[in-house]
C-alpha cells in the first residue's frame, strides 16, 4: 500500500508558446484515489493526458514502477482511461467495446466472455452485452466506458471529469460506486474534476491546482482545514476572509476585534484569516466577541445562510437555526477554527529598466507593461537632474542608464475601470476573490505580469479592464546586481 | 509522437495528386496563355481576345444568358424550397428529393427529352432561340438552385419567425425582414452553383441548334484547332471571373457553396 | 388560399422538371420516331439498346470508367481527408484551398486545363485513358473529400485515443475505430462520384480517347446525326437510368426511415 507507483517530477507542458502546466511534482501511490482539482483551464487535465500518454511533456519526467514512461505511446502504457464523453464505439455493441482491448491482446474467446461478464457484473449491468450503444443512458455509457477500462486490469485508471455529464443524483450515486470499485478492485484511481465537492468526498490526496501550478497536495481534511493560500481557501468550500495583523503570541486582530488563535506568526505581521461559515457560531449579543446585524437569512435545507454585517465586513454564517432580518447578535470563533495564512508579500513587484530620458528633469524606466518619468531623487535621494543628466547630492554624474528598478504598490491604492485605456495598464480579470468589504482582484496582462487590486465593486472573470495606480502612490527601488538572463 | 504521425502522413498522396493535377494544370494553362507559337513571352493572345468583336460579343452573350437563366432559376426554386421548408408541404421532407432526382439522370439525355418536346411545341427551334437557350438551362440547373436554397431555409429557426410575428410583423414583412436575409447564404451558392455552369456549358445549345456562342464553347473551338494559346487566353478569362464569384460569394456566406453540387 | 397557390406552383414546377422525361418514357415503348406522332406499342428500342454492339459497349464502358473512377477518388479523398483532419491547420488549410479548385471551377476549364497538361505537355497518348482517368478523378476526388471530412469533425475526438488507450498502434485505431465512423461520408462520396463521372461531359470530350465514347459525349454526337434508330434507342436509355436512379432514390429512404426506427 505504501509502495509509490508513480512519480512526476519537474514536469512541465507548453503548447504554442503558452505554458500549461509548469513545476508538476506528485507522488502516487499504489492504490491511492488522487484527485487532480482546479478550475477548467488549470491544467489538471493536459496532465491526466500527459499520464495517459495523449500528450508529451516538454521537458520533465514520468517514473512508473521505476521506470521512465514518459515516451511511451497509450497502447504500451499500463494505464487505461474513462473519458469525460466517455468516447464509446458507436458502431460496436455493449460486448465488442468491453472486449475491444481484450482482443487486441488475443485472448481466447472464452477468456474474453469471462472478462466482460465480470466487468458487467462489477458495473451492475449483467445481461447487456448485446445492447447498442446508443440505447444506453448516460448513466449506463458511463457505467460500460468504466467497464471497458478496468476489464484490462491497469495498474492505474484515470477519470477525466467523468462524472461531469451526469444529472445531480446520478452523479451522487456514482461517487458512492466509484469509490466502492476503487475498493473492490484495489488499483489506483486518478481523478479529474473541478467539483471540489466531489473531490472531498472520494479522494485518499487531493491535488489542487490553479494557472498551471500545484497549489497544495494533501488529504481532504488537509485541504479544507488548512488551505495553504487563499486560492485554495476559496476555491474549497464557502470562507469568510478577512485581512488582520498579529498582535503577539497567538494573538490576531481582525473585523476589529482580537481573538486567540493556534497559528503563530510573529509579532505585527499582515495576515489572511479564513474561517468557516459553520465555524461562527451565534450568540446573544452580550455573550460573543464580536457583535454585528443580521441583514438576510436564507434557508438551505439543512441550514440557514445567516449573512451579518459587524462593522463594514459582512459575514456569512451556517447556521441551524432562523435569524429575523435586523435582529442584533454576537458571533464567536474558536481558536482552532482561525485558519491564518501570512499575506503575500511577493505581488505587485515589478521589474524595469532606466532608458535614455523623455523630459529634462526626469528619467524615464521602462517596464514590461508601462513607463513612467520619475524625479531621479526617487531612485537616489538628493539626486537631481540637471542638462538631461543625473547628478547626485555632491553634484557628481551619474549614469544610471540601464540601471535596474523595481517598482511597487499596495492592492488598495489601486482601483480598477471599465474604460481600459485610462488605466495605467490594461488586462483581464484572472480571478477574484471577497475579502473583508471588498474584492481582490488579479488582472493579467498580455505580457503574463500579475496586478492585484482592491475593488469594491463586481467584475466578472474575463472582463478586460483597465488598473489605475496613482503616480504617487507606486514606490521605486532600485534593484542591485547583475540582471539574471531569462 | 509516431501514432501522430501516421495519421498525418495520410494525406501526402492526395496533396501530391493536388498539386500535379490541380494546382500544375493551372499552372501550365497560364504559361501558355502568355505565350506565342514559339514559346516566347507573349500578350498578344489577350490582346487579340479583347480586340476581336466576335471574342467579347460571346463574352457577353455568355454574361447575359448566365444572368437570366440564375434569376429564373431563383424566381422558379425560392418558392419551391420556402413551400417544402416552411409552406404548406413542411411536412413531407422528402418532396424535395423530386425536385433533386433529375440531377442524378445523364444531362445529356434530359436535354434530348427537352429538345423533343420543345420541338413538338414550336416546330421549328430556329424561331424562338434566345428564349429556347434560357429553358434548357434553366432546365438543366434549376435543380443545382434547390438544394442550397432548401438547406438555409430549413436551418432557418421558426422560433425566428414566430418572434417576428409576436412583434407585431405581418406576413409579408415577416418574408422581407427575416426570412429573406437569413436566406442569403443560400441564395449566394445556389447563385454560384447556376451562374458559372450555365456561362461555360456550351454542349447544351450544341445539342438543340449545333452551333454556339457561349465563353465554353470557344475554348471547344480552339481546342479542336489545337490553338492552345487562345484556347488558354478564355480559360484565364474564365477564372478570373471564378476568382470574382468566389471572392463575392465568400463576403457573403461562410457556407463553402459546395454543399450542394452532389450531383 | 394561399395554400392553394402554393400546390399550384409546386405542381408546375414538377411538370416543368419530369414532362419531358416521363413523355420520352412513354414515346420509348412505341415505334415512332418523333414525339406527338401516335404509333403502336414496340420494344424495338429496348432491343436495339441492349443489341447494338457500339451501344452496349459505350454503356459498359461509361459505368467501367464511372466505377473505376469512384473507387480511385473514394481511396485518394478518404485518406487526404484523413490526413489533412489530423494535420496542422496551416498544412489542412492549403489542402483544402486546392481542394476547391476543381469543385468552384467550370468544368470545361478542367478539361482543358487537363488535356493541355497530359496531352501537350507531359505528351502522354489520349489511348493509354490515363488523361481521361486521371481528369475525372482530379473532378471527383474533391466531393470525396468534401462528404468524407463532415464525419470526421462530427466524430468525438477521444474515440481515436481510447483505441490507443486500450491498446491499439495507429494504424489499428484507424481502422478498426475511425474508418468505420465515416463510412456513410465514405458511402455518399462514393456515390457522388459515381454520377459525377456518369454526368461528365467536358473532361471526358478533352481527354478521351478518339475511339471510346461516354453516354454523355455519344449522346451529344448522336443528337447531331441522324441516324434515327439510335437517337430512339437513347429514349430507351433515358427511361432505364430513369427508372435505376428513381428506384436508387426510393431505396435509400425505406433504409433511412428503417433505421431511424430502429434508434
Amino acid at each position: 500500500m505504501n509502495e509509490t507507483l508513480i512519480e512526476f517530477k519537474n514536469v512541465k507542458k507548453v503548447f504554442d508558446d503558452t505554458v500549461v502546466v509548469e513545476d508538476f511534482n506528485l507522488e502516487v501511490k499504489k492504490g491511492e484515489f488522487v484527485t487532480l482539482l482546479g478550475p477548467s483551464g488549470c491544467g489538471k487535465t493536459t496532465m491526466l493526458r500527459i499520464l495517459g500518454g495523449f500528450e508529451l511533456p516538454t521537458s520533465g519526467s514520468i517514473m512508473m514502477n521505476g521506470e521512465d514512461i514518459s515516451m511511451l505511446p497509450p497502447n504500451q502504457r499500463p494505464v487505461n482511461t474513462v473519458f469525460q464523453k466517455y468516447a464509446l464505439f458507436p458502431h460496436l455493441n455493449v460486448y465488442d467495446n468491453i472486449a475491444f482491448g481484450l482482443k487486441l491482446k488475443k485472448l481466447s474467446k472464452k477468456e474474453q466472455d469471462e472478462k466482460v461478464k465480470k466487468a458487467l457484473e462489477l458495473v451492475d449491468l449483467e445481461g447487456f452485452e448485446k445492447r447498442a450503444i446508443h440505447t444506453l443512458s448516460g448513466g449506463q455509457q458511463q457505467r460500460i466506458a468504466i467497464a471497458r477500462a478496468v476489464v484490462n486490469e491497469p495498474d492505474v485508471l484515470l477519470l477525466d471529469e467523468s462524472l461531469s455529464a451526469l444529472d445531480y443524483k446520478m452523479r451522487k450515486e456514482m461517487q458512492v460506486e466509484l469509490k466502492n470499485m476503487h475498493k473492490k478492485l484495489g488499483i489506483t484511481f486518478i481523478f479529474v474534476t473541478h467539483d471540489q465537492e466531489e473531490a472531498l468526498t472520494m479522494s485518499d490526496k487531493i491535488v489542487v491546482m490553479a494557472d498551471g501550478e500545484i497549489q497544495q497536495i494533501g488529504t481532504p481534511e488537509e485541504i479544507y482545514n488548512e488551505p495553504k493560500n487563499l486560492f485554495v481557501a476559496d476555491f474549497i468550500g464557502e470562507s469568510n476572509i478577512f485581512k488582520g495583523t498579529m498582535l503577539g503570541y497567538h494573538k490576531v486582530r481582525f473585523c476589529g476585534t482580537e481573538f486567540d488563535c493556534v497559528d503563530d506568526y510573529a509579532k505585527d505581521m499582515v495576515i489572511d484569516a479564513v474561517i468557516r461559515p459553520e465555524d461562527i457560531v451565534i450568540t446573544d449579543e452580550s455573550k460573543g466577541q464580536f457583535t454585528g446585524e443580521v441583514i438576510s437569512c436564507d434557508f438551505k435545507g439543512t441550514f440557514y445562510i445567516v449573512v451579518v454585517q459587524a462593522g463594514k465586513n459582512e459575514i456569512e454564517i451556517h447556521s441551524l437555526n432562523n435569524y429575523a432580518i435586523g435582529t442584533k447578535v454576537g458571533m464567536s470563533i474558536e481558536p482552532d477554527n482561525i485558519h491564518l495564512i501570512p499575506y503575500d508579500t511577493s505581488i505587485n513587484h515589478y521589474e524595469g529598466k532606466v532608458v535614455e530620458s523623455k523630459v529634462e528633469d526626469k528619467i524615464h524606466v521602462e517596464f514590461e507593461d508601462f513607463e513612467v518619468d520619475i524625479d531621479p531623487s526617487v531612485l537616489i535621494p538628493g539626486a537631481v537632474m540637471e542638462d538631461w543628466e543625473v547628478v547626485d547630492a555632491e553634484g557628481n554624474g551619474i549614469d544610471l542608464m540601464g540601471t535596474r528598478v523595481e517598482a511597487s504598490f499596495i492592492p488598495s491604492d489601486a482601483d480598477l475601470t471599465d474604460e481600459a485605456e485610462q488605466g495605467l495598464v490594461q488586462g483581464n480579470i484572472f480571478s477574484f476573490i471577497y475579502v473583508d468589504d471588498h474584492y481582490r482582484y488579479t488582472v493579467r496582462t498580455k505580457s503574463e505580469e500579475d496586478y492585484v487590486v482592491n475593488d469594491e465593486d463586481l467584475w466578472n472573470q474575463e472582463d478586460y479592464v483597465g488598473v489605475i495606480i496613482p503616480m504617487d502612490k507606486i514606490t521605486y527601488k532600485i534593484i542591485e546586481g547583475e540582471a539574471d538572463e531569462e | 509522437m509516431k501514432s501522430n504521425n501516421l495519421r498525418k502522413q495520410l494525406a501526402i498522396p492526395y496533396a501530391i495528386f493536388l498539386l500535379l493535377f490541380v494546382v500544375f494544370p493551372l499552372l501550365v494553362v497560364i504559361y501558355y496563355g502568355f505565350t506565342n507559337g514559339d514559346g516566347q513571352p507573349s500578350f498578344e493572345n489577350f490582346i487579340n481576345f479583347f480586340k476581336n468583336g466576335k471574342t467579347v460579343g460571346t463574352l457577353i452573350y455568355s454574361f447575359a444568358i448566365a444572368i437570366i437563366t440564375t434569376i429564373v432559376c431563383l424566381l422558379l426554386a425560392y418558392p419551391v424550397a420556402l413551400i417544402i421548408a416552411k409552406g404548406a408541404y413542411s411536412k413531407k421532407a422528402k418532396f424535395l428529393m423530386i425536385f433533386v432526382l433529375p440531377m442524378w439522370i445523364n444531362f445529356t439525355l434530359r436535354i434530348t427529352a427537352l429538345k423533343e418536346v420543345l420541338t413538338l411545341i414550336e416546330g421549328n427551334l430556329a424561331y424562338h432561340q434566345f428564349l429556347n437557350t434560357i429553358i434548357c438551362m434553366v432546365y438543366d440547373f434549376l435543380p443545382f438552385m434547390m438544394m442550397p436554397l432548401y438547406n438555409s431555409l430549413t436551418k432557418l429557426d421558426d422560433g425566428l419567425i414566430e418572434a417576428a410575428r409576436d412583434l407585431g410583423a405581418g406576413k409579408r414583412q415577416v418574408f422581407f425582414k427575416v426570412i429573406l436575409p437569413l436566406s442569403v447564404p443560400g441564395i449566394v451558392s445556389g447563385v454560384t452553383m447556376v451562374f458559372l455552369p450555365s456561362m461555360t456549358n456550351y454542349v447544351v445549345l450544341d445539342m438543340i441548334y449545333n452551333s454556339t456562342y457561349i465563353m465554353g464553347s470557344l475554348i471547344g473551338s480552339y481546342f479542336s484547332a489545337y490553338d492552345w494559346h487562345n484556347g488558354s487566353v478564355i480559360s484565364i478569362v474564365l477564372l478570373l471571373i471564378i476568382l470574382a464569384i468566389t471572392y463575392l460569394s465568400n463576403k457573403y456566406t461562410e457556407d463553402d457553396g459546395t454543399s450542394a453540387r452532389v450531383r | 388560399m394561399l395554400k392553394f397557390f402554393q400546390h399550384i406552383f409546386i405542381w408546375f414546377v414538377l411538370l416543368f422538371l419530369y414532362a419531358p422525361i416521363l413523355i420520352l418514357m412513354v414515346y420509348s415503348f412505341t415505334d415512332s420516331t418523333m414525339i406527338g406522332t401516335i404509333k403502336g406499342f414496340s420494344m424495338q428500342n429496348y432491343i436495339t439498346l441492349f443489341t447494338t454492339p457500339e451501344l452496349v459497349e459505350m454503356i459498359i464502358g461509361t459505368f467501367t470508367l464511372a466505377i473505376g473512377v469512384a473507387v480511385l477518388s473514394t481511396i485518394l479523398g478518404t485518406t487526404g481527408a484523413i490526413g489533412a483532419f489530423y494535420s496542422k491547420r496551416r498544412t489542412r488549410g492549403v489542402i483544402e484551398m486546392a481542394n476547391q479548385i476543381p469543385v468552384i471551377n467550370a468544368d470545361v476549364v478542367t478539361g482543358f486545363s487537363m488535356c493541355i497538361l497530359m496531352i501537350v505537355f507531359f505528351k502522354v497518348r489520349k489511348e493509354t485513358f490515363l488523361p481521361l482517368i486521371i481528369g475525372q478523378t482530379a473532378l471527383c476526388t474533391p466531393f470525396v473529400y468534401l462528404s468524407v471530412l463532415p464525419r470526421l469533425k462530427q466524430m468525438d475526438h477521444q474515440l481515436y485515443e481510447a483505441a490507443l488507450d486500450l491498446g491499439c498502434n495507429a494504424s489499428m485505431a484507424l481502422r478498426k475505430v475511425v474508418i468505420p465512423q465515416i463510412v456513410p461520408g465514405i458511402i455518399s462520396g462514393f456515390m457522388t462520384a459515381i454520377t459525377l463521372s456518369l454526368d461528365d461531359y467536358f473532361i471526358t470530350t478533352y481527354t478521351k480517347p478518339a475511339t471510346f465514347d461516354t453516354i454523355s459525349t455519344y449522346v451529344v454526337n448522336a443528337t447531331k446525326g441522324a441516324q434515327t434508330d439510335i437517337k430512339t434507342a437513347l429514349w430507351a436509355l433515358s427511361t432505364v437510368i430513369f427508372v435505376l436512379v428513381a428506384l436508387y432514390v426510393v431505396a435509400q429512404n425505406v433504409i433511412a426511415k428503417k433505421e431511424e426506427k430502429k434508434s
